[in-house]
């Protein structure tokens, strides 16, 4: 079989395409896989991009589905993002957002979304920049210090429960610096 | 331009070395996606905002140091022929997006090749960290700080309730992807990996053959990956997939045991056919290339070939494509002239050890 790209090199690679939820096959040759991005070492150029396609789609069949007049009137046809232009209806074709700024435009609707490719997930959970974390980092270190001692005192080590309730309370005093400064 | 010298310069300095399990994990890898807070992302961004993004990197890091990351250089992609580009890619130093597709693309190297930094790719930022073998904590570990290095200039775009803000909503949250480039003919072999990628996927990891798809990756190297970037911490994320690699390593292990114990000579023949192969060849396309690159890689795992380094897997894997074999050649090829270069390139790379 011939390549479906450059119909020059015989096809040496088989991939399954799935756009808008039509599967197509696509044979081609190692060349063209590299060319036209069937192949990379990022992961998000196919695997994830099917996986977006069957997202979105479901998206779509939602929409539809509350489309009764009732539904329609409480939400706007299209909303827009007031930074950087994108429209939800553009964002679900895409698959991309375009500017941090659509994430809060388009809020209320992304749950279903971040649900679906992260395993139920919708929160971030991870690292905080430093700078621009600045109360939540402190929150997020009083968190951890507060199950800390719990373990401690479930596991009768008062005296190290003692030095962590003080680091605790430090914290809390910044927290209440930090937070009477934002009053400001 | 000698072989020897060629290779010298082609291959990253890093994957020379030696990590830890790496007769089976070829590389880790962490990679973590980041945009500037006020500016569009590429897809949308116009193209003086762009060039913003472009600038700042160059005056803020080109020539740069940051610990054992050393001088950092600063290539536009404009600047790059076809050739040159397609190189980093097979280096696995940026990706085919940034060299094809990208607006206003750049990106700045590490001396050692251990750290690129992709700008105007999908997102602003793609930090990439390289470790030799099986070593996901410590590049997490050197990549955020990494992380904590830019951000002492940079505005990151992020938000209390959904991470560091992505283009696609794939990579929001950690922005975060560690994978391991694995080498598991063995259970490729005994056909366990079609079994097992599935169950893999159950975990929320992706798997895939990197000059390949799916369960048929060529040369038998597949990438293992996370899937979710929202939710888990950068450590969990890491811990998970770190388990699974833990798993398939003994696995393979196992595999390879139990095939040297009930067909060792089959197996014996089977490797030394493809020794024969790439020895002797003239021509030879790069699947075939890399089925016997892999069978060569496991004879010297399993002790059956003795005279040649274990790196050679790793080598010509990069050194036998498209890219690299037209630098060497200094002009455009054929892939049927391909074919014959790839073909000369292992026979000398291959004298160059007896
Ligand atoms: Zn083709
Ligand atoms: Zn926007």
């Amino acid at each position: 079989m011939e390549c479906q790209e450059c119909h020059e090199r015989p096809a040496s690679l088989h991939f399954t395409q799935v756009v808008n939820g039509h599967k197509t096959e696509v044979y081609v040759c190692e060349k063209c896989a590299y060319d036209k991005g069937y192949m990379s070492q990022e992961q998000d150029s196919l695997s994830l991009h099917n996986l977006l396609s069957g997202l979105f789609n479901f998206d779509s069949f939602q929409l539809s589905d509350s489309k009764s007049p009732s539904a329609s009137h409480r939400e706007p046809q299209s909303l827009k993002c007031g930074h950087c232009g994108l429209t939800y209806d553009e964002f679900k074709r895409v698959g991309k957002f375009g500017c941090a700024n659509c994430y809060k435009t388009f809020d209320e609707r992304l749950n279903p979304i971040f649900r679906r490719v992260h395993s139920g997930n919708t929160i971030h959970n991870g690292k905080v920049p430093k700078r621009k974390g600045g109360q939540l980092h402190v929150q997020r270190e009083m968190d951890q210090k507060r199950s800390e001692l719990q373990a401690l005192i479930h596991q009768e080590e008062f005296e190290e429960a003692a030095k962590v309730r003080d680091q605790i309370r430090t914290l809390e005093r910044q927290l209440d610096s930090e937070q009477r400064e934002g009053d400001q | 331009m000698s072989l020897e010298q060629f290779m010298n310069e082609a291959i990253s300095p890093w994957l020379k070395e030696e990590g830890p399990d790496s007769d089976i994990v070829m590389s880790s890898r962490i990679r973590l996606a980041r945009n500037f807070d006020h500016i569009p992302f590429p897809i949308l961004a116009g193209q003086e905002e762009l060039e913003q993004v472009v600038e700042f990197f160059k005056e803020e890091y080109e020539d740069h140091s940051f610990g054992p990351y050393k001088d950092f250089e600063f290539i536009h992609m404009s600047k790059l022929n076809p050739t040159e580009k397609r190189v980093l890619v097979e280096k696995h130093l940026i990706s085919p997006h940034l060299s094809d597709h990208a607006k206003n693309g750049a990106t700045l190297i590490s001396q050692n090749e251990q750290v690129s930094v992709m700008v105007n790719e999908e997102d602003h930022i793609r930090v990439q960290l390289y470790f030799p073998g099986f070593q996901l904590e410590k590049a997490l570990e050197q990549a955020s700080d990494f992380d904590d290095w830019l951000e002492e200039k940079i505005n990151f775009a992020f938000d209390e309730k959904r991470g560091y803000l992505t283009s696609c909503p794939t990579n929001v949250g950690t922005g975060l992807r560690a994978s391991v480039m694995m080498h598991l003919p063995a259970l490729t072999m005994t056909q366990q990996m079609s079994r097992l990628i599935p169950a893999i996927n159950q975990l929320g990891l992706v798997v895939r053959g990197i000059y390949g798809e799916g369960s048929e990756a060529i040369g038998n190297i597949f990438q293992i990956s996370n899937q979710i970037t929202l939710g888990k911490s950068e450590k969990d994320i890491v811990d998970d997939l770190k388990s699974v690699v833990e798993q398939l390593i003994e696995q393979e292990r196992n595999a390879r045991q139990q095939i040297v114990q009930q067909n060792g000579i089959q197996l014996e023949d089977k490797i030394f056919r493809s020794y024969g192969v790439l020895a002797n060849s003239r021509i030879i396309e790069s699947k075939e290339a890399a089925k016997c690159l892999s069978d060569v890689r496991l004879g010297i795992d399993l002790g059956y070939i003795n005279s040649l380094s274990k790196t050679i897997l790793n080598e010509l894997m990069i050194l036998t494509q498209p890219g690299f074999l037209q630098q060497y050649a200094q002009q455009n090829l054929s892939p049927d002239e391909r074919d014959v270069r790839r073909a000369a390139l292992i026979r000398e790379r291959l004298n160059l050890e007896i």
